[in-house]
């Protein structure tokens, strides 16, 4: 007598949000990638993963993908804009070194998620990258589905501050968008969540509006304040005890903070520039951290690398 | 015997912007391989597309030819160093020279053969170095080989190259990218390999391929198919010939397409809609009747199944676009200008200079001043203040926020709207202009008033922050400021003392000047301003230059700026009338006088004077200028002459005043002739009663600034200036004459002076 297996339903992103998830997953495991979770630290981008900014650097091969909620306090509309939200999802693949067919591994991608590109018209139009916080720049493009941006696709060039040896390649699909692409509405909310008809609304709409307020109206601004000298303080103390990522930690925890203060608007546009600054300086101390605790192991694997 | 030669370079996504430059670079780079291997090349075709850089080179020859060449050494004998460095240099041994008899001289020879090379070889080293030199304005690494930053640099990774010279492989390698005959077509409509034979068949495989690598070609599919597209739907197409070339840029098959969206977002302004859907979605827009019609067009790269699903796509990105759009024209109607103008206090306009609100309140006094000091002619000063305390209004708004190149059009709007009248709202519109150089100059006299105010406000406050251009630094734009209130003066004729605006506008910067700010102590300062009592920073009582001078406050503000804006207006004006074909050495000839500062009058006077400089009167008197003052220099008889005693204890201490400067000359003039001991000589007498006539009558003629009134009476002295250096000996033994004659070429060289600093005049 056979076993009786459970089986598995095949995924239906079109009709679901989260078998395109499951669907990407399948297709970038199946594709080398190691597919992890997400950082459990709240983050403006999938970029801020160390899964994607630390193993940036140095010359080891290093190949993910991974979902990561991104948070942009100023972004959030109390649940009554059609698309921003102030939590959303994006889909991060980080490929080291870049593979000459990464644009066909990507096209393929978003085959499998049902966008078919005789139907649809695809396009690579030039955005190239840079954040000023993490010492980083890269060149790609966004990525165009009938004129909609639906992923960023970058190769990086340097981080923090340091020249990327080898080059990774970044994409990062925008998963709320898409899904609403391939399903076919007008409304974030309006998605189905799990082919089954949970919406993305019943799951997130109350998240939105209670975010929202608190984002923009109830966030206790002296303790954050209190907060962001703290985790700069902390990423300090990380920093003299050698801990690097626990320092970037920190870094992260900052910048978000900093957004936050953003949101509730009692940072000036002249405190803004010096606010920024100091992120960046702990974002960058992280990364010349960890590039100083990794480099001579780096260099003793890999002769023909050097910082 | 001759070859085509095609190259093909293939890569990702090369960015639209840079295809054109990227082409030039292409043929700049192989014309200088091949003219430095002797190759003779005829034309030259260059391709590209969005994933390929192609050139085809018809009719090589096969071979270079041989060349021997000679090069000329030390003589025989001459050091072993130098002879060996001369071996270094030519690449010869020793035993390789000739020795040649130059001039009676054994000399060595280098004679270097060089033999043909078979093009093809001359190809594989110009391919390699072609890929090496490329210069793109970004450029990126990537793949295993990034392992290094040696590795090579393209605009993004490079994938393929095609290199034939007819249908013979030109073998090559880049970057672990090998030279072959194979390419590919488009990214979805084909897939494997192309193989191309020669140049000849490339363009027409690549066809069969689905890609048009001809991008003028492209270009006019898409300027003929968005017309059409238009034309079909009863619509005109608004021509966008950067749109044309950006679309032919995304493309290799490129497919207009029409989409329409709801009405309802005509109701915003029109270059709303026009600016994102170009900006942002790279869509051309059309009109019906001339007026902006709800349809779009974009320019799809497929063939696709059902155009209708690419359409609807793009239509809902542009909708949210414009929804967008919408909701911000809605919301920032709720609330008028004035009040939107209240959140300016929130925003910096310079560290020192205090918030936007500060700078306007600084603008709306100004632009007053401007109305009622006459300065600017026929406005209404209510309505030039009102225009003025709203300009930046919409700053703040939403939709300046998304569009920021939207300023000022958007003001106008919003002015409108809320029922302003047309002046105001014309003048809230248009004060940023003149921008660029094509730009419209503004002469409706409110708009006048208020973007005069604006700019001499800007240039003001930050000269004298001291942050001034230098070089090719400009963060503030100031000399497109400068050259703005240029144009806008001469295109009025706005008459105004810059000194005076000045004096204005200082009192307006010191109102939001802070003690602590002050950088500068200048005592200066208040010998310059002289009588402007009230200058005082804020929440400062009584008399702030008293106290400055007693030293017990700092002084606020280093006002020397000023000489330096009005030397930086001068440039500007230079800069500009050079471009118009004024010479430049008249303007400085002009500006050399000094004391001018109203550049409508300067530029009538430096006109004037290229007019007369271009008259045989002009150029002999210049000859006779420049004779009298290099006899003066050379005798050492000093600028000024030796000016008599006048009753004043230093008569000149006010001859930058114009009025004074009369008075002192005339005595001069009158001591001069007085003293006169002996019988003039003939020439000389006439020069002196030339002299008498022509000096006072240039001055009044300047003094009505009737400068070629002035330049008239300055020929009459080009006839007496040539006998006079004829027939009279200035150096005459006897002391008085002497000294007389050289007080007769000094009063002739001041009298021409008042016209223009002729010792800067060329020629």
């Amino acid at each position: 007598m056979a076993t009786n297996a459970p089986t598995v339903p095949a995924r239906n992103p079109a009709k679901s949000f989260q078998d395109m998830i499951l669907a990407l997953h399948d297709f970038w495991s199946a594709n080398g990638c190691l597919i992890l979770q997400p950082y459990d630290m709240r983050m403006g981008a999938g970029t801020f993963h160390t899964a994607t900014t630390l193993r940036a650097l140095g010359p080891e091969p290093w190949n993910a993908a991974f979902v990561q909620p991104c948070r942009r306090p100023t972004d959030g509309r109390y649940g009554e804009n059609p698309n921003r939200l102030q939590h959303y999802y994006q889909y991060q693949v980080i490929l080291k070194p870049s593979p000459p067919d990464i644009q066909d591994l990507y096209l393929k991608s978003l085959e499998v998620i049902g966008i078919d590109p005789l139907k649809h018209d695809i396009r690579f139009v030039e955005d190239d990258w840079e954040s000023p916080t993490l010492g980083a720049w890269g060149l790609g493009w966004e990525v165009w589905c009938d004129g909609m941006e639906v992923t960023q696709f970058t190769y990086f060039q340097q981080m923090g501050g340091f020249d990327c040896k080898p080059v990774a390649g970044e994409l990062t699909y925008g998963l709320e968008r898409l899904a609403m692409y391939i399903q076919g509405v007008d409304n974030v909310y309006d998605l189905d969540f799990n082919g089954r008809g949970v919406s993305y609304g019943e799951v997130f709409l109350e998240n939105e509006k209670q975010m929202s307020k608190w984002n923009f109206e109830v966030a206790d601004t002296d303790a954050l304040f209190d907060l962001f000298n703290k985790a700069e303080a902390e990423c300090k103390n990380a920093l003299e005890n050698q801990v690097p990522i626990a320092a970037y930690e920190q870094a992260v925890e900052a910048s978000h903070i900093f957004n936050l203060l953003q949101a509730r608007g009692v940072i000036s546009v002249q405190e803004r520039a010096s606010y920024m600054a100091r992120v960046r300086d702990l974002a960058r101390g992280s990364c010349e951290a960890h590039m100083e605790k990794e480099a001579p192991i780096w260099a003793e694997k890999y002769p023909e690398w050097s910082k | 015997m001759s070859a085509d030669f095609l190259l093909e370079l293939r890569s990702e996504e090369i960015p639209a912007r840079m295809q054109a430059g990227a082409r030039a670079e292409l043929v700049k780079l192989f014309r200088r391989e091949m003219d430095s291997a002797g190759v003779s090349v005829g034309d030259v075709t260059v391709w590209s597309t969005p994933r390929r850089l192609a050139l085809i080179a018809r009719s090589l020859p096969l071979e270079t030819e041989a060349v021997s060449e000679e090069a000329k050494g030390p003589p025989e004998g001459a050091p072993d160093q130098a002879v060996d460095g001369f071996c270094r240099k030519n690449g010869v041994t020793r035993d390789q020279l000739e020795v040649r008899d130059v001039k009676g001289r054994s000399t060595y020879f280098a004679v270097i053969e060089t033999p043909g090379r078979a093009v093809k070889d001359v190809l594989t080293d110009a391919i390699a170095a072609i890929i090496r030199d490329f210069s793109w304005p970004k450029s990126m690494r990537w793949g295993d080989a990034s392992i290094s930053t040696e590795s090579l640099r393209w605009v993004r990774p490079l994938s393929g190259i095609v290199a034939l010279l007819d249908d013979q492989i030109i073998e090559c390698e880049a970057h672990g990218v090998t030279s072959g005959a194979v390419t590919l077509g488009h990214r979805f409509h084909h897939s494997g390999d192309i193989t191309i034979g020669n140049a000849g068949d490339y363009a027409v495989k690549l066809r069969a391929g689905h890609v048009i690598v001809d991008h003028e070609e492209r270009q006019a599919i898409i300027r003929s198919g968005a017309a059409k597209a238009a034309a079909d739907a009863g619509l005109d197409l608004v021509e966008d010939e950067g749109l044309v070339i950006e679309n032919a840029g995304l493309t290799e098959w490129p497919v207009p397409l029409l989409g329409r969206f709801e009405d309802d977002f005509l109701e915003v302004p029109p270059e709303t809609i026009q600016l994102t859907a170009r900006v942002n979605q790279k869509y051309f827009v059309c009109e019906k009747d001339g007026k902006l019609a709800n349809a779009f067009i974009c320019t799809s790269n497929i063939d696709a199944e059902d155009p209708a699903v690419v359409i609807d796509g793009n239509r809902k990105v542009l909708a949210a676009r414009l929804s967008d759009a919408k909701f911000f024209w809605d919301v920032d109607r709720k609330k008028s200008l004035a009040k939107h103008a209240q959140g300016l206090e929130r925003i910096t306009f310079h560290e020192k200079l205090g918030t936007v609100a500060d700078k306007v309140d600084r603008v709306a006094k100004l632009a007053r001043w401007l109305v009622e000091e006459g300065i600017v002619k026929d406005a209404d000063p209510d309505m030039t203040e009102q225009a003025a305390r709203l300009c930046k209004a919409d700053l703040v708004t939403e939709m300046v926020g998304e569009f920021p190149e939207l300023q000022g059009l958007m003001g106008g709007y919003y002015a409108r709207a809320e029922g302003l009248p047309d002046a105001v709202a014309d003048a809230i519109r248009d004060h940023y202009k003149p921008i660029g150089q094509g730009d419209d100059v503004p002469t409706a006299p409110v708009t006048v008033a208020v973007s005069l105010a604006d700019k001499l406000d800007t240039l003001s406050g930050f000269f004298a922050m001291g942050d001034m251009p230098t070089g090719s630094k400009d963060p503030f734009a100031l000399r497109r400021a400068a050259l703005g209130v240029i144009r806008l003066l001469m295109a009025n004729t706005v008459r105004i003392k810059l000194h005076d605006a000045e004096l204005f506008i200082i009192n307006n910067l010191l109102a939001h000047y802070r003690i602590d700010d002050a950088i500068h102590r200048r005592r200066d300062v208040y010998d310059w301003i002289g009588e402007v009592a009230d200058i005082k920073p804020k929440g400062f009582k009584g008399n702030y230059a008293l106290a400055e001078i007693r030293g017990e406050v700092e002084a606020p503000l280093d006002v020397g700026y000023m000489y330096d804006l009005l030397d930086f207006f001068a440039d500007r004006l230079k800069v500009q009338q050079r471009e118009a074909g004024v010479r430049h050495d008249l303007i400085d000839a002009v500006f050399a006088l000094g004391g001018e500062d109203d550049l409508v009058g300067l530029l009538a006077r430096v006109h004037a004077l290229q007019a007369f400089m271009g008259t045989e009167d002009g150029t002999n008197l210049l000859a006779g200028y420049k004779r009298a003052a290099n006899i003066l220099k050379k005798e050492g008889w000093d600028a000024n002459g030796e000016p008599p005693h006048t009753g004043e204890e230093d008569p000149l201490s006010q001859v930058d005043d114009p009025a004074m400067k009369e008075v002192v000359e005339a005595q001069l003039d009158a001591a001069k002739k007085k003293s006169l001991s002996y019988a003039p000589e003939a020439a000389e007498k006439a020069l002196i009663e030339a002299l008498d006539e022509a000096a006072p009558k240039a001055a009044a003629s300047i003094r009505a600034e009737d400068f070629e009134g002035a330049m008239t009476a300055l020929a009459t002295l080009r006839a007496p200036i040539d006998a006079f250096f004829g027939e009279v000996t200035v150096n005459d033994d006897d002391p008085a004459k002497r000294k007389a004659r050289l007080d007769l070429l000094s009063r002739f060289r001041n009298a021409v002076q008042q016209v223009a600093d002729f010792s800067k005049i060329e020629g």
